[in-house]
């Protein structure tokens, strides 16, 4: 099929081997896409064929393509909807550059990632031929366009007939479609067919059987098409790592943790990206008992985090940028009143209201210093979906160990991202304890900070004994109102002591790669794949760079001055805003920085600089790659 | 609301016995003369006929004059911040249930800058009981104008007279689906304050209660009328609501209204031509959002079993 359609500028002569003999290539790494107009089921198709590629044992990272239109007409770049899945033979720790291969069910929703430039020079294009001579000559004269369009790229251009071969199965072939090409994308990939039918049938569990039977063969079609006519497909070899593990996306992984760190009300304002880990408590708190609270708006959803927090057991609020705007005066009052609280910002572009559905890490300076007055509290930033996890159980047990509120912040690329990590061995201390309702001893106050660690007991409604106020004005041990000077500075220091206890319990991070050398790239949060994958790629090329991933950003992980000490350069990668030190205006002083940058400066007092983007989209580790070969200390380059 | 016995302690038989002291704290701050003494009286003898345990009492306040209250109490209490008294208190019960929670609010605080967690918290109708301590004005911050004060009078924000006719906080609240008790009452009427209380102590569902306040600082002539001629006074008075027996001879003006009649109720929350207190509306039928709340019985072990079970949703 391929070798009788060639198109303006595609080189269509590559698949050499004849069908039955078909040329394998083998990849340490594939990305795919497919795209498709919203609602024909391109994401189903991905997340089953990323759900395989994990079963066979392969890295998989899936991301969604979201259109950038709520509900676009038909056969609009801007309504290209789909995903994209980056499998390989290691684990899979980011999004990738650009794809390898892209099946795509119109010209439009093709070019909108040609666009993008989201594909490589030379991939693979599949393309659905029915809009080639369709009856509407508009249609015809578009597809004649967007071909026109892509021809500055060697894409190889493989046209199929989708919907012909649909039809011999459905009478409607853009409810199956997906199907099909998910058969076909089976045997480019060498997949297990069985695998992708039991797992077609666990999607479609709750609707009748032969919904799935008809899939099925829609699947089995696709494949055999494609075995007849492609020449050609790829061996992406399993890791080879037999744990057991899961699949799911950041905020999954953020829901299963809260679950399993004991807490058992959540209060939200739904606010993308991160409701779905509402949509999925929801669903988890029916079989533990506990409550996922829908406010009347985010500074409500605080204050009944809070409101719960302080009579018994920790509870938390999940939000975005504008959602965390709005909570800042209750975070305020939960350090000044000492209740442990978990806050979860997913972020997303912003400032207002941004790039809803798009990552970004700009909340960082507003988590840590997002409340007027001094307002001390312990700032976390998963960098993986299994970290997501995690980073839940640590958070609540921060939280009620410090009597502090500890921040999450995950983002949009962890929240969509869908990647297997090892199954997490459940362990009971992760559960929070009952509250303690022991009655209070004489003469204990509801703030006797230790006057070393700023550490007190939590006095809990229902204690006998325990009865006071607890006031958002400045108070004293026994929490009373104090506009005493002395007593201000003292509350502050105990507030503020407890950071560096809990920081005197932290190791300093450790360096990926050579512990000293020219170049040390620090990140944060969900870029660690990507950077790491760019800083080896470099010191393949023969460049001196090392990487430093921080967790904690409140406070911040010990040893850091000792460590950049050992690099000739600093620089920060982040998906924020910085000035380009060379655009117009710009002066090293007036220069406003990533804002990670602006920490470490203010901590270490070493001159750091930065490398950041905000294109709403995770950062590519070829563009880190770029920007690491530019910011090599002089005689760096090579 | 009413009293429940706490789940989570003191099984055992509980034979103390509080005295009006054991619910005392600090001594009240409020100007001499400042209606918000007369609530903290009535409060501290409805928690001594109740025998509520302090343990067990919460109260939840924003920022105000009003909203000192808590500190005043010899329970449990919450200054939160101003106008989101009601999301804690809320927050309080979802974790809580045993504990009784009373929120106690001013007028701007709850109209105002908390008014959209008042509708709210009428519609979840969550059993405890909620006062708003309503003197027309703001007091803490040296009179601005609130949104009940009075058209025309003067304030430090509107020096030429309020421009707006005040919001009616009782024709809001009966009008929001699923308000289940509303009442209205004087601080300087102190049986009638304290029946309206008990009765909304013993609804169970969210009781609202405005309770007219005087603020000599600031409007002392505000209430003058209705305090010095009982003409203005209107008592609804019903079985089920308030009856005030012992007002028959200083109020004349009585009219027996049953509470369920909500339409009747929205009539006179309505006209303005009295000052009418009493029950308003109470239906003890509507549901509360609280009953949503499955508390977690599973252990720690189980609850991680469980937890096992859906990760095999999630395994390769
Ligand atoms: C977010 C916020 N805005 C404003 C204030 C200032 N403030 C404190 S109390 C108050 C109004 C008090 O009036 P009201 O609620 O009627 O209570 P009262 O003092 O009359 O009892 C204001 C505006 C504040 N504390 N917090
Ligand atoms: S200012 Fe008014 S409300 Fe405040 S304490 Fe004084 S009298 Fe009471
Ligand atoms: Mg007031």
């Amino acid at each position: 099929m391929e070798t009788k359609l060639p198109i303006v500028g595609a080189d269509a002569s590559g698949g050499k081997g004849s069908p039955k003999g078909r040329q394998i290539t083998q990849a340490k790494m594939s990305t795919v896409e497919i795209v498709s107009d919203p609602g024909e089921g391109a994401q189903k198709c991905a997340q089953i064929f990323g759900a395989i590629s994990a079963k066979m044992g392969n890295g998989v990272w899936t991301v969604e393509i979201i259109p950038a239109e709520i509900q676009p007409p038909p056969r609009l770049p801007a309504g290209a909807s789909g995903n994209r899945i980056r499998i390989g033979s290691v684990p899979v720790t980011n999004w990738g550059d650009r794809s390898k291969v892209v099946v795509a069910l119109n010209d439009q929703v093709l070019l909108a990632r040609h666009r993008l430039d989201a594909l490589e020079d030379d991939a693979i294009v599949l393309i659905e031929n029915m809009w080639k001579d369709h009856t509407d000559e508009d249609i015809r004269q578009q597809w004649v366009d967007a071909m026109e369009e892509v021809s500055d790229r060697n894409y190889r251009i493989i046209e199929i007939p989708m919907e012909e071969e649909c039809l011999k199965i459905v009478d409607n072939p853009r409810r199956g479609k997906n199907m099909w090409v998910l058969g076909l994308l089976c045997y480019l990939y060498d997949r297990d067919l069985e695998l992708a039918a039991a797992q077609i049938a666990d999607t479609f569990r709750k609707k009748a059987q032969e919904i799935t039977d008809r899939n099925v063969e829609l699947l089995n079609a696709g494949f055999s098409w494609a075995a007849e006519n492609l020449g050609f497909g790829f061996e992406v070899r399993p890791i080879g790592d037999d744990r057991p593990h899961v699949v799911m996306n950041g905020n999954e992984a953020l829901a299963m943790g809260a679950v399993a760190s004991g807490m058992d009300l959540a209060a939200m304002y739904p606010i993308t990206p991160a409701t779905s880990v509402s949509h999925h408590l929801g669903e988890e708190f029916l079989k533990f008992g506990g409550l996922l609270h829908q406010a009347e708006d985010e500074i409500a959803a605080a204050g009944v985090a809070i409101g719960a927090s302080w009579s018994g057991k920790c509870a938390f609020t999940i939000t975005s940028g504008p959602g965390l705007a709005l909570k800042t005066e209750f975070i305020g009052l939960a350090i000044m009143t000492e209740i442990p609280l978990v806050v979860v910002d997913v972020q997303r572009g912003g400032p207002s209201t941004g790039l809803p559905t798009k990552v970004e890490q700009s909340d960082l300076l507003a988590a840590l210093y997002g409340q007027p007055g001094d307002a001390p509290r312990v700032v976390i930033a998963p960098a993986t979906i299994e970290e997501c996890f995690y980073s839940m159980i640590t958070a609540r047990k921060i939280a009620e160990a410090f009597r502090t509120v500890v921040m999450v912040l995950s983002d949009a690329n962890l929240a969509t991202g869908v990647s297997p990590f090892p199954r997490p061995e459940l362990d009971p201390s992760w559960v929070a304890a009952p509250p303690d309702l022991s009655p209070i001893p004489e003469g204990l106050r509801p703030y006797d900070w230790d006057p070393q660690t700023g550490l007190s007991r939590r006095f809990i409604p229902g204690s006998p004994g325990g009865m006071h106020t607890l006031t958002g004005l400045a108070h004293d041990e026994g929490s009373k109102v104090a506009y005493d000077s002395e007593i201000n500075q003292r509350a502050s220091a105990m507030r503020s002591r407890k950071l560096a206890v809990f920081q005197s319990t932290l190791k300093p991070p450790s360096v990926n790669g050579p512990e000293e050398g020219d170049m040390l790239v620090v990140g944060w949060g969900s870029t660690k794949g990507a950077i790491e994958e760019a800083v080896e790629e470099a010191r393949e090329e023969g460049l001196s760079v090392s990487n430093l991933h921080l967790t904690f950003l409140s406070p911040l992980e010990p040893g850091l001055k000792e460590i950049f000490s050992r690099f000739k350069k600093v620089v920060t990668i982040e998906i924020n805003y910085s000035d380009e030190p060379d655009d117009p205006y710009i002066t090293p002083e007036n220069r406003r920085l990533g804002q990670l940058a602006w920490l470490l400066r203010a901590h270490i007092l070493v001159d750091v600089d930065c490398w950041t983007r905000v294109l709403g989209e995770p950062l590519r580790p070829g563009a880190i790659l770029n920007a690491i070969r530019e910011k090599m200390p002089e005689g760096g380059v090579s | 609301m009413s009293s429940a016995c706490s789940l989570l302690h003191l099984a055992e038989a509980d034979d103390r016995e509080f005295k009006m002291g054991d619910y005392e704290a600090a001594v009240a701050r409020w100007c001499p003369g400042c209606g918000d003494h007369s609530v903290l009286t009535a409060v501290q003898r409805l928690l001594t006929e109740e025998q509520l345990k302090p343990e067990d009492t919460v109260f939840v306040s924003g920022i105000g004059c009003s909203s000192r209250f808590p500190h005043y109490m010899k329970t449990y209490g919450f200054h939160g911040t101003h106008g989101r008294a009601l999301p804690i208190s809320t927050g309080i019960k979802l974790n809580r249930p045993d504990l009784e929670v009373f929120a106690v609010m001013g007028d701007g605080d709850c109209v105002s800058i908390g008014a959209g967690h008042w509708v709210h918290a009428i519609r979840y109708n969550i059993d405890m009981v909620a006062l708003l301590l309503d003197n027309n004005i703001y007091g803490l911050t040296k009179m601005q104008t609130s949104p009940t004060t009075p058209q025309g009078q003067k304030s430090n924000t509107q020096p030429q007279g309020s421009w707006l006719p005040p919001m009616n906080p009782l024709s809001v609240t009966l009008g929001v689906t699923n308000a289940s008790f509303v009442a209205q009452t004087v601080e300087w009427v102190p049986s009638h304050l304290f029946a309206t209380l008990k009765e909304a102590f013993h609804h169970k569902g969210f009781s609202f209660v405005r309770i007219l306040q005087r603020c000599p600082a600031y409007l002392p002539k505000l209430f003058e009328d209705a305090i010095t001629d009982p003409e203005r006074i209107e008592l609804l008075v019903h079985p089920d609501g308030v009856e005030a027996k012992d007002l028959e001879g200083v109020y004349k003006d009585r009219v027996y209204h049953d509470p369920t009649d909500i339409d009747a109720a929205r009539r006179f929350a309505e006209d303005q031509s009295k000052v009418r207190i009493g029950v308003y509306f109470r239906d003890e039928s509507r549901p509360r959002y609280e009953e949503t709340r499955h508390l977690p019985t599973l252990t720690a072990e189980e609850k991680l079993s469980v937890l096992d079970q859906e990760f095999d949703r999630y395994a390769v």
